[in-house]
């Protein structure tokens, strides 16, 4: 099979749109077992109650946060390296996806902050380095946002998440570096996790939810980009004469 | 190669000589974004102490941001840098004379003027000392990430509020590390593990931002 026949916009779109419901379905069909975990099956924590069960939404969305930015800047970094289209109009789909769940995971971080350390927000190494991830996402948009020509801003875009790549090493290790009142990651492959076994699926089911999510989202906002790039291609053209 | 890294710093100091007002108006909004502090917070000196390092710091971070729209934007207008993009010399190098004389223009200033800063707040000797080597050290990591937002908005038209925008959230690891430094002189523990941290972020930048600054010119040009 030659993959890269679809790695042309006009191959592409087609593609996309029939696989933006398929990852659509698998999201809702992790996400309902996913919240029944978190919700009734993973017991209550003995610490804090029953307010640590935002984690299951807390948690995946920093994963994702952190994951699409290094897609992102992957792609954008394809597209630098062998100027294809479609790598960079995929990366400027992914950028407002990545914008999302970083802020949902600063604002569950922020409830469940309340009541489990008396406060909203603390300048702690984690939740700062989330905040500077945001930051860097709305700066990428907001640059590609000030450029007319579509190649300059993919290309300009793409040199600015390549160097903001740099960040995610130290949101990584930052936990290490300033050590503060955040607890350390809980997760880890090498060791044995320190949560019940129920509480670490409901995340991980979670997290598939989280990713098939961000799938359908950046595919949906991708086709919208193709058609307002290539709205002067002839097979744009076509495909508007044929659809009802 | 020397030679024409030579002629652009000379050409580019030679410029700032001429137009020295340019350089003099990143001091005085560093000077004056300094001096607002103790008027907005009150003058206990325990208090400003505290604040000393960081608002010193975010100072330099804010005056280096704003003489960032000089060093492309005027080649940029008059073609020079395209000149100097067709250079038998790599643009890379080209690029890191430019930002080495940049720094020496906008970025030394601060560095000498900071300790009459740091005194307004009442720091003490080896506090200013350390003060004085982290923006040292640091101030020419700023002007390295700089170039490359410098770089990105050339001939853009909102290009003053978006420099700042995308470049200071790649700043925050100098500014944690150049205000630590100083915090960590004031409370007389030693600063050493913060300026050899800043000086790791001075050689990583100055090796890698000359080539992405030039190859954010070239997709500027093209």
């Amino acid at each position: 099979m030659n993959w890269f026949k679809y790695s042309s916009p006009q191959t592409f779109y087609p593609l996309a749109g029939r696989m933006v419901p398929l990852f659509f379905a698998l999201a809702a069909l992790f996400a309902i077992p996913g919240l029944y975990i978190g919700f009734f099956v993973a017991p209550t924590d003995a610490q804090q109650g029953e307010s640590y069960r935002i984690i299951f939404i807390h948690v995946p969305a920093a994963w994702m946060s952190m994951f699409i930015y290094v897609v992102m800047a992957f792609w954008a970094g394809v597209g630098l390296a062998f100027n294809t289209r479609l790598s960079s109009m995929m990366a400027s789909a992914l950028a407002p996806t990545g914008a999302l769940m970083t802020f949902i995971a600063l604002w569950t971080g922020s409830l469940w902050g309340k009541p489990t350390w008396g406060t909203w927000w603390v300048w702690d190494a984690r939740l700062t380095a989330e905040l500077i991830l945001l930051f860097l996402y709305f700066g990428f948009m907001a640059l590609q946002a000030a450029i007319d020509d579509p190649r300059r801003a993919d290309k300009a875009g793409a040199v600015l998440a390549l160097v903001g790549v740099i960040n995610i090493p130290i949101i990584t290790f930052s936990v290490q570096w300033w050590n503060t009142l955040h607890q350390g990651a809980s997760v880890s492959l090498t060791r044995s996790p320190t949560m019940a076994a129920t509480m670490l699926t409901g995340m991980l089911v979670m997290a598939l939810a989280f990713w098939m999510y961000s799938i359908a989202a950046s595919l949906l906002r991708a086709r919208s980009i193709i058609l307002e790039r290539e709205r002067n291609a002839d097979w744009v053209r076509e495909w508007r004469e044929a659809a009802p | 190669m020397l030679a024409a890294l030579r002629t652009v710093i000379r050409r580019d100091l030679l410029l700032a000589l001429r137009n020295k007002s340019d350089a003099a108006n990143t001091l005085l909004f560093f000077v004056i974004v300094a001096s607002l502090f103790p008027l907005g917070v009150g003058p206990e000196p325990a208090l400003l102490r505290g604040i000393a390092p960081g608002v010193v710091w975010v100072a330099a971070l804010l005056a280096s941001m704003l003489a960032l729209a000089r060093l492309f934007a005027a080649d940029y207008a008059d073609g020079t840098l395209e000149q100097l993009a067709l250079a038998p010399q790599p643009l890379a190098a080209l690029v890191a004379a430019k930002i080495l004389a940049h720094w020496l223009v906008s970025g030394l200033p601060l560095v000498l003027i900071a300790p009459l800063l740091g005194l307004q707040f009442d720091l003490s000797g080896t506090a200013l000392l350390t003060l004085m080597v982290s923006l040292l050290i640091g101030t020419p990591v700023l002007s390295l990430l700089g170039a490359i937002g410098a770089a990105l908005t050339l001939g853009l038209r909102a290009s003053g509020v978006l420099v700042p925008l995308i470049v200071l959230p790649l700043t925050v690891p100098v500014l944690v590390f150049g205000a630590g430094a100083v915090e960590a002189a004031a409370a007389g523990l030693g600063a050493e593990a913060q300026l050899s941290l800043l000086a790791a972020f001075l050689l990583v930048s100055a090796a890698l931002s000359p080539w992405a600054a030039a190859a954010a010119i070239r997709i500027a040009l093209e």
